[in-house]
């Protein structure tokens, strides 16, 4: 019997590939990053990043995991976050207990923040799963975020609430002034939050929201309540989603009830699920990436949250695994030495999806500048696209064309 | 003997549609029981009221002794119930092996355990080999439950169902649509498995009840007409009329008619 | 007695612009299991496409056509996008029509513009109707209210008196039975889906004049319709009518009144100094739906009238 046990369980040499070496790769780039010296603007671009990994996977232990959709989350790192606030403000006053604090622990005070909220608003919110969960949960964000315009003193009105990072006393040497320090501050976390969330992957627990996701009623039938089950799922996705919160109040040293709002939630959501739900590293993906398109693609374009829309209604539709699943799948292809078979349809649907981008990006740019009526106009690559010009129209329509019955045939192949 | 399942009176109705009629049985400890009957007798209902799924209209369920029949379906696992599906019902996205580690993990004692790494649990990783040792799902063990072939997935909720080590084992129609050899291999499973427990068991095929079962209860449209030995039930007439019409019962192996 | 009845007035009024809205949402609901994230994003189209129809002819087209061309692009987001996820589950659904509605808010910004348009109420009916405790009362809004009753008698009638509407309810209690009749599911699924949208442009093409029509209206309003929809009773047509009325009488009631937690609670030694005494019910008025929904929730998990658990 015990020999069968040890064929079952993964080897040494694969249990450090597939879990110790990812978590030592990812240290290693956090500790290589600053080595790079990277400008002012990156280092809050990345330091963005590690809060929005950390909130996106706390989101992912709802939505892939148990299966819990929500479009209320942000309220769990805005409520975190302002907890943390008001710790660093009486940090600064230094009465007390305060006094000893070290601000580099933010996060561990968003953590339980973020849990003790989730215990009080999941208790009547996980009382449904489903579609009910998701309407709920919507109720929910909405009736925090209008609380928070209206107790001033707890949420400080539109304004919100700022604090100073440097008010408390150092830790580690990091006196969290420069925004190197910050840096290491969020590295930090963002490790922990990782390495948290995954090892909640692993627990007893997180192995039974899974199966909860996938059957509830089965969950009934070997001993465990799946409502009981969802109900400790939301208050770890709401402690990870404030510890984010944590880590955010001492980057931005600021919380509005906008942070608390249906907004965030959305922009979560929409990471977690670009990125790839089904992948542990799926959100982590998703929300560098969208970080990424957030800070940049917003300077170039006025309608980026547009492109971003059309992005996630394709990929609801055609990509349900995201990012994670596009890399996985080829990975899996290029391993199985089927390279050789699938790259002409790659390249096709590439081509394709390519031509759709170049005909989409064209007929919005042109749009709204267009309806904007300043008179300007979309000039990419010395083109002079206004909307009377045939050529605009011949590039919104042709490369469309072309680009969907690319695509179209890529599938049919790929199917046969 | 004492009792390990006792049903008294009981009945259900969905609007005016009475499903159960008053069921009385009493279910030894250490028994192996069959219950049979037409299709739409309510079989599996009287299954899904048992174990809780359905809350009984009137009457009670008693489980060695301790009253179950107004408790929920995780609570009554817990005291040691415990019962599969007549349609496969697997965590489909999990791997076999995690298939029925969710199914032991409670006996085991690691309830909503959220700080220890489920690998690491001293005895689970091995009661999991065992079991799917004993089921012939070890070369599976990594594969997804989705991707199972339909015997292979059948096997699989058995495996979950006797994973907890209940004491008593309700199986719904446990070989419905397998071949002959994989009944014969299912079989030889539950008979290995249900040794030393109780087991109730819904089946259509004669041959596995007449085969398995030390007592039989024909069930017709919500009635128990009879409860007897293999042979009691064979030579019952009113079964005989009732259930089976003018077929012969089939003779089985080891048997004597 | 005059803020009372100008109260009761404008609540029954906002109370049947809801119902509109949250009558096609439980039809799509009860029938699809779809709940249509995007509802009050075809609200909010009606409003836009009422005002432009309105700029190059008049209202009356306006009240017509803008519902029937966004039916018309609900039956097509029905037939080439909602039926792809179909297949993969209502969560995939509820993304689709989430990003739907972020979709539709972003192209609504770049054909109108960020700022509110100027749609304005008809000058036909732009006149007090009559007078009230020295009150003028406007003419439009008792438009919008035989317009919504006109819409109730019709919805009614095609319900429980014709053929379509047997089949639709049919459907409603018996999804998976109806099929198995004889009957294209599919087409049907695509009728009351784009059925369900053009009833809420035609709330958007009398509401949006009587609010404002601007990017922000269905982000506004779709939390509120859904608010409804889970208080009536997942699947309730009475359900939401009931609970669409609670909530327009509440939310107008409120923000009529002045007085503040203090003057309530004060019995318990709630100062009007401190900062919970110092909120008035008129500025709980946007809250009050959340809070009735957690309450609800609390007491009768399955809605007002809903009779299944979903």
């Amino acid at each position: 019997m015990t020999s069968s046990y040890v064929d079952l369980a993964p080897s040494r040499a694969e249990k450090f590939r597939q879990r110790v070496l990812p978590f030592i790769l990812l240290a290693a780039l956090l500790v290589v990053i600053p080595l790079l010296g990277p400008s002012r603007s990156t280092l809050t671009l990345l330091n963005h990043m590690g809060i929005t990994i950390v909130f996106a996977l706390s989101y992912n232990m709802l939505l892939g995991r148990a299966g819990m959709l929500s479009f209320g989350h942000a309220v769990y790192m805005g409520l975190g976050g302002y907890f943390c606030v008001h710790v660093m403000n009486w940090i600064a006053a230094g009465t007390g207990v305060w006094g000893v604090v070290p601000i580099f622990a933010m996060p561990a005070f968003g953590f339980g923040a973020g849990a003790l909220a989730g215990a009080v608003i999941g208790w009547p919110s996980c009382r449904r799963a489903g579609t009910p969960f998701a309407m709920i949960s919507l109720g929910v964000a909405e009736l925090v975020a209008a609380a928070g315009f209206m107790f001033d003193s707890l949420f400080g009105g539109e304004m919100g609430i700022s604090a100073d990072r440097m008010g408390g006393r150092e830790f580690l040497g990091l006196s969290l002034g420069p925004l190197d320090d910050v840096y290491w501050f969020i590295a930090f976390w963002t490790f922990i939050g990782v390495l948290g969330t995954w090892a909640f992957t692993r627990t007893p627990l997180g192995k039974l929201s899974e199966a909860t996701r996938d059957n509830p009623e089965r969950v009934e039938f070997v001993g465990f309540d799946p409502q009981r089950v969802r109900y400790l799922v939301f208050i770890a996705a709401g402690a990870f989603a404030g510890m984010a919160g944590g880590m955010s109040a001492v980057q931005d040293e600021i919380f509005t009830p906008e942070n608390l709002s249906l907004i965030p939630s959305g922009a979560i959501l929409i990471a977690a699920y670009v990125g790839g739900v089904r992948y542990f590293a799926g959100p982590i993906l998703g929300a560098i990436v969208m970080t990424y398109m957030g800070s940049n693609l917003s300077d170039y374009t006025a309608g980026w949250l547009l492109y971003l829309g059309l992005m996630f209604v394709g990929m609801v539709m055609f990509v349900p695994n995201g990012f994670a699943g596009i890399i996985h799948d080829t990975w899996v292809a290029i391993r199985d030495g089927r390279l050789a078979e699938v790259w002409k349809i790659w390249l096709k649907r590439s081509v394709g999806l390519i031509l759709i981008a170049v005909s989409v990006i064209t007929m919005v740019e042109v749009a709204f500048r267009w309806s904007d009526g300043y008179g300007e106009v979309f000039e990419p690559f010395g083109l002079h696209l206004s909307h009377q010009n045939p050529i605009t129209w011949a590039l919104a329509v042709i490369p469309f064309v072309v680009g969907i019955l690319l695509v179209r045939k890529a599938a049919k192949e790929a199917k046969a | 003997m004492s009792s390990a399942l006792k049903l008294t009176d009981l009945k259900k109705s969905f609007g005016p549609a009475k499903i159960i009629q008053g069921v009385s049985l009493d279910i030894a400890e250490g028994e192996r029981h069959a219950i049979i009957g037409p299709n739409g007798a309510g079989k599996s209902t009287l299954f899904n009221l048992i174990s809780g799924r359905f809350r009984p209209t009137s009457g009670s369920v008693h489980l060695k002794g301790e009253l179950i029949s107004n408790r929920k379906p995780y609570q009554i696992n817990r005291m040691g119930l415990s019962r599969s599906f007549q349609v496969s019902n697997i965590f489909t996205n999990m791997s076999v092996r995690e298939n029925v580690r969710c199914g032991l993990l409670h006996s085991m004692g690691y309830g909503y355990n959220f700080w220890r790494n489920i690998g690491g649990l001293s005895g689970v990783s091995e009661k999991t080999a065992q079991i799917l040792e004993d089921v012939g799902l070890i070369d599976k063990a990594n594969m997804p439950a989705a991707l199972l072939p339909y015997a292979d997935q059948r096997t699989l909720e058995i495996a979950i169902t006797i994973a907890g080590g209940a004491e008593v084992i309700l199986l719904d129609e446990p070989t419905a649509g397998m071949s002959h050899s994989e009944t014969d291999r299912a079989v030889a499973l539950i008979e290995q498995a249900s040794r030393g427990k109780t087991l109730v068991i819904v089946e259509h095929d004669m041959g596995v009840v007449f085969n398995l079962a030390d007592r039989i209860s024909v069930l017709v449209y919500g009635e128990i007409i009879a409860t007897g030995t293999p042979e009691e039930i064979r030579g019952d007439p009113r079964v005989r009329e009732a259930y089976l019409g003018e077929e012969a019962l089939p003779e089985v192996e080891g048997v004597p008619a | 007695m005059e803020t009372l009845v100008f109260a009761l007035l404008n609540g029954v009024i906002y109370g049947l612009l809801l119902f509109m809205l949250s009558s096609g949402l439980t039809l799509i609901f009860s029938m699809m299991g779809v709940l249509n994230f995007a509802h009050a994003s075809f609200y909010m189209l009606g409003a836009y496409f009422a005002y432009t129809v309105m700029g190059i002819s008049n209202f009356w087209i306006a009240l017509i056509l803008a519902p029937i061309l966004v039916g018309g692009i609900g039956m097509v987001v029905e037939r080439y996008g909602l039926r792809q996820v179909h297949a993969r589950g209502h969560v995939a659904e509820l993304l689709f029509t989430f990003g739907l509605a972020y979709l539709i808010d972003e192209v609504v910004k770049i054909i109108w513009g960020r700022t509110a348009v100027d749609y304005q109420v008809p000058a036909a009916l732009d006149f007090p109707l009559f007078t009230l405790y020295g009150a003028q009362y406007p003419a439009y809004r008792i438009f919008i209210l035989v317009v919504a009753i006109f819409m109730l008698v019709a919805l009614w009638y095609l319900l429980k008196k014709t053929r379509a509407g047997l089949i639709i309810q049919a459907a409603l209690s018996h999804p998976h039975m109806v099929g198995h009749l004889g009957h294209n599911v599919p087409a049907i699924f695509m009728a009351v889906f784009g059925a369900g949208c053009a009833l809420a442009a035609l709330a958007g093409v009398i509401g949006g004049n009587y609010f404002i029509t601007d990017p922000a209206m269905a982000v506004q309003m779709g939390p509120i319709v859904f608010v409804v929809v889970v208080v009536g009773g997942l699947g309730s047509l009475e359900g939401a009518f009931i609970a669409a009325m609670l909530i327009g009488l509440l939310q107008t009631s409120a923000i009529s009144i002045n007085a503040s937690l203090a003057d309530i609670f004060g019995f318990l030694g709630l100062s009007p100094d401190s900062e919970v005494g110092e909120i008035t019910i008129a500025s709980m008025g946007p809250m009050l739906p959340f809070l009735l929904l957690v309450v609800v929730l609390m007491v009768r998990p399955r809605g007002l009238m809903g009779d299944r658990e979903v």
